[in-house]
């Protein structure tokens, strides 16, 4: 043990507003590998069709989707020739990922309450573990997402990379929201309930069964630019036009909901740490 | 001043902590009212919630309790500190801020060095893992590094001896086999700064020596700061150096360990020796109740903690509202786990019939008090024949200080809330 090395604490009451505790977050990296490990090595234990689960649980969406919104409701997809399956799973994946990622992370700190009460470790790792751990299941679903192409005969092009930034607006949103539901769940209750039926209410403002466009045509430009702050707009656009060779990525819907990403994201870590040397007070 | 730096290890300044209790509401009669409070409940509700975290700008309001304040002390490295005190006294949330579960409201903690508590024993087990699994996951949450648990890993699969189940969920274990894994990676954390708390540690007789034990290796092999919470006074005179005395929140004592524990014996004693019954929250007719009691040692003084060994008598005033048939009292002594150890029931052992008047005392005299160092609870049950007229559980608390009871003129060793039992031996 040598004198050097000895960590330093200062345990304060004073009111600090700060982003996150980078270097604690640096030191506590495993605890927050071994929590996401934990998750994904639990979530199919003792079921007979495990991982295939995820690509199951979308499967059905798509068939759904396409037979209610595609064939029997007749929404276009407003792009000529493209299959509604094609259309729907495209936002389906993207869309399960963060719907999984937000019930699990607003009821992160109630559920394990049991720890934090009990040891002190960054409680910012609660929340985002699911944000790590869901991304198992979205990759698996990927798997879905290239058999529908292949069946189809869509080849994506070579701005498919383009992905990895609707992706990032949909992982930073989820982030952002898991900590401040999190926080206001463990506090206030009544966010529980909120929260089961607010999560149908936000899939039918996502631009998952019908496109974009249509809120354009429908109801002006001026409200399809603040449609757009939603971040599930753009990113669910964005996602979908990157796998659609002939389609061009929507710049300007994935720049408004990314910045109104970033938004929830840095408030709702601000809120999380104000709020989080309360936790064990008040769960 | 570099040198006084690495010295100290913990150093606590005004440490004050405030917690929201509730404070009963006016309970409306009348419909219209009742009503209205339903509209305006979630407005009420609202403040309420919120208010629990709203300590830093009021905390001078009727409903707030100060569980610590003024706190400060410094620990010096290596050195071992007692925190003593009657249960109520402020130790286990104080150690809650020195662990950082909870935030101080007040004051400032500063730590040198890796803190670690064995009162988080096998927090966050999850039951679908396999015990390698835990190993690592609990060792993560309690601050190791991935590197530093695949170092010890084997070391801690040995502690716990039960390397063939290594593999398989936890959920398969007994529960002594969660235990054995749970302290093997509790026992490899080596931090700077150990914190154990016995009064937490309840429920394993078995558990609570092997952290005596362990705390024992770290203070005096490796040279480790240690602070220790315990009712167990000998253990505290043993093993610590030096100790503080919290009551009410705040520290009325610091000295060596011996003359902390002095005190607090002494004075403990003239706190709550007495204490008046409500006799509204009593079950049974109360024909026949108890309104007081107290509890007295050998020489008729009033004590709070008995002597392990010597008499002990406890006095119930008593008052009888409505006669009846064969009045029986019935005095049951039970441990911190809420098992009866003993029955003192009058119905066998006082001879004759009970001639009551309408207010009077009872005592129940225990020869040689049978029990070991720890805290028991009383249960009173009051009959007139089969009739129960009073009954209260917990009604008295009391602790038991060790003593010599088989009068060999050693204080008997650290058995921990279990009775003790005359024998003797036969050496051929």
């Amino acid at each position: 043990m040598s004198e050097n090395s000895r960590l330093h604490t200062v345990i304060q009451s004073k009111n600090k507003t700060a982003l996150f505790n980078f270097k604690e977050l640096i030191r506590y990296k495993d605890l927050l590998y071994y929590m996401v490990l934990r998750d994904v090595t639990v979530m199919y234990k003792q079921t007979v069709l495990g991982f295939l689960w995820a690509i199951l649980n979308p499967f059905f969406q798509v068939v759904v989707f396409s037979v209610i919104f595609g064939t029997v409701a007749g929404i276009s997809t407003g792009i000529h020739g493209l299959p509604y399956p094609v259309f729907s799973c495209l936002a389906i994946i993207p869309w399960n990922y963060f719907s999984t990622t937000f019930t699990a992370s607003s009821n992160s700190l109630i559920i394990t309450s049991g720890i934090f009460t009990k040891v002190y470790f960054p409680r910012v790792i609660i929340p985002l573990t699911p944000v790590f751990s869901k991304l198992v299941d979205f990759t698996i679903s990927l798997i879905m997402l290239m058999a529908i192409l292949w069946y189809y005969k869509y080849t994506p092009g070579s701005n498919v990379w383009l992905f990895f930034i609707p992706l990032s607006i949909i992982i930073i949103t989820a982030a952002g929201l898991g900590m401040w539901l999190s926080s206001l769940v463990l506090q206030f209750r009544d966010f529980r309930f909120a929260i089961t039926f607010l999560l149908p209410l936000l899939l039918y403002v996502a631009p998952v069964a019908y496109p974009a466009i249509k809120v354009q045509e429908q109801l002006g430009n001026t409200v399809y630019n603040i449609y757009a702050l939603y971040p599930m707009v753009g990113g669910i656009e964005g996602f979908r036009s990157s796998f659609l060779q002939d389609v061009a990525f929507p710049w300007k819907l994935v720049g408004i909901s990314g910045i109104s990403s970033l938004i929830i994201f840095i408030s709702g870590s601000i809120y999380f740490r104000k709020m989080e040397k309360h936790f064990a007070d008040v769960a | 001043m570099l040198h006084n730096e690495f010295d100290i290890a913990v150093k606590v300044s005004n440490l004050g902590k405030a917690y929201r209790i509730g404070v009963a509401e006016k309970k409306e009669k009348n419909l219209i009212t009742i009503l209205l409070n339903a509209i305006i409940a979630p407005i009420k509700n609202f403040r309420k919630i919120k208010s629990l975290n709203r300590l830093h700008t009021d905390t001078e309001g009727k409903d707030v309790f100060w569980a610590n304040r003024n706190i400060s002390f410094t620990v010096k490295q290596g050195e071992v500190l007692g925190i003593i005190g009657k249960n109520g006294a402020g130790k286990s949330t104080l150690l809650k801020m020195l662990s950082r579960i909870t935030e101080p409201t007040e004051g400032e903690i500063e730590l040198f060095g890796r803190v670690a508590s064995l009162l988080e024993v096998g927090t966050g087990f999850n039951p679908e893992l396999t015990g390698k699994e835990n190993i690592f996951l609990n060792g993560t949450i309690l601050g190791l590094t991935k590197k530093e648990i695949e170092e010890r890993y084997n070391s801690i699969v040995e502690f716990s001896g039960i390397e063939k189940f290594i593999e398989t969920p936890v959920k398969r274990y007994s529960s002594g086999m969660k235990v054995r894994l749970a302290f093997a990676v509790a026992a490899h954390l080596e931090p700077e700064i150990l914190i154990i708390d016995e009064v937490l540690a309840v429920g394993d007789i078995e558990f609570q020596k092997k952290c005596l034990g362990k705390m024992q290796e770290v203070a005096g092999k490796e040279g480790r700061t240690v602070l220790f919470v315990s009712h167990d006074m000998a253990a505290v005179k043993k093993l610590c150096n030096r100790a503080i005395l919290l009551q009410q929140g705040n520290i009325v004592y610091e000295g060596s360990a011996t003359d902390t524990v002095d005190y607090y014996l002494q004075n403990a004693a003239s706190i709550a020796s007495q204490k008046t019954i409500d006799i509204s929250n009593a079950k049974g007719n109360k024909k026949f109740v108890i309104t007081n009691i107290e509890m007295l040692n050998e020489e008729g003084n009033k004590v709070q903690l008995a002597e392990s060994g010597k008499d002990l008598h406890l006095k119930m005033y008593y008052e009888v509202k409505e006669k009846g048939p064969d009045p029986v009292v019935i005095v049951k002594i039970k441990n911190n786990l809420e098992q009866i150890l003993f029955t003192c029931l009058s119905r066998n052992s006082y001879n004759g019939i009970m001639q009551l008047n309408d207010k009077g005392v009872i005592t129940c005299v225990i020869p040689k008090l049978p029990l070991a160092t720890g805290l028991y609870s009383v249960d009173i049950t009051l009959k007139y024949w089969f009739d129960i007229t009073f009954d209260v559980e917990n009604i008295f608390s009391f602790e038991v200080e060790r003593g010599d009871f088989f009068g060999t003129g050693k204080i008997n060793s650290d058995v921990m809330n279990g009775m003790i039992i005359y024998h003797n031996w036969i050496i051929n």
